[in-house]
């Protein structure tokens, strides 16, 4: 109960937090991405802010035996860089760049009914459905 | 290079909401917020554990109603894509996510505040992708 609580206000508060960073607006997106254009570094400032606080909160939370209701903390432990990671950012990135949406904000840009949010966001679906017929298996 | 459209107070306490969501996620439920990862296993075929993920997306959705209820401005919102860039992209953020095992908030948000390799390397090389495709794009197809 307690689990899927806060699954319900964490996705909330990300969401309005990704709304009202302009993070759901992708011409900002594509503004951030455009450094030999006309720049918009609002990007930065979110990221700087998410950043600047989970770094500090992270230390804290981290301090504990485990989490107040699971068993225990799921952190990623990998650190090595192969060529799955590096690939699947470039493509990605290139997606988020030739669009302007990231997977959160185009979950959360489904609250404004536009067309081509759902386009997007079906695609993004697809996409992932993808991958687990093709290359799931091995990861 | 000129700067326009910035907006860096909403930005720095949307990002602060954002790093919020991720800290509640990480406190109670031991969890990284990594959306793509979250929306990776909701489309899964075994749903026995994700009952708090499809909350979650659920939330990131009922965020954005919240926000616009609120006076948030929708119509300021603007996508340039035209369908095949959509359908396109979407095809490649989806595909890419999972096989990079992360976007925007799990090798962003939460790998750099972690100071997780992974995630700075990821991040360098998504935004270095996003930057080129723009450039491409805006400055010598749109040229």
């Amino acid at each position: 109960m307690g689990e899927k609580l806060t699954g319900l206000i964490a996705g909330i508060v990300f969401g309005i937090g990704l709304s009202v960073a302009g993070m759901v607006n992708p011409a900002k997106i594509v503004g951030f991405l455009d450094f030999f254009g006309e720049w918009d570094p609002s990007l930065a400032f979110v990221m700087g802010g998410a950043v600047a606080v989970y770094a500090i909160g992270y230390q804290l939370v981290m301090k504990n035996a485990k989490p107040l209701f699971a068993d225990a903390f799921q952190v990623p432990s990998r650190r090595d860089i192969d060529v799955r990671l590096i690939t699947g950012a470039v493509l990605f990135g290139a997606g988020w760049g030739l669009a302007g949406y990231c997977p959160g904000p185009a979950i959360t840009g489904l609250a404004f009914g536009m067309q081509q949010t759902m386009i997007f966001f079906a695609s993004m679906a697809a996409g992932v459905v993808i991958f687990k017929f093709t290359m799931g298996a091995k990861s | 290079m000129t700067i326009i459209n910035f907006t860096p107070w909403t930005a720095l306490i949307g990002g602060i909401l954002i790093g919020t969501a991720g800290l509640l996620l990480l406190w109670l439920n031991g969890r990284m917020a990594g959306i793509s990862g979250i929306f990776g296993s909701v489309m899964s075929t075994d749903q026995s554990a994700n009952g708090w993920r499809i909350l979650f997306v659920l939330g990131l959705i009922g965020g954005g109603f919240i926000w616009a209820i609120a006076g948030g401005d929708v119509a300021a919102i603007k996508i340039e894509a035209g369908l095949p860039e959509l359908i396109g992209a979407g095809l490649l953020v989806g595909f890419g996510t999972q096989l990079g095992s992360g976007c925007t908030s799990g090798h962003g948000v939460c790998g750099i505040s972690r100071l997780s390799p992974r995630g700075i390397i990821s991040t360098l090389f998504y935004m270095g992708a996003g930057a080129l495709t723009v450039f491409v794009i805006r400055h010598v197809v749109g040229a």
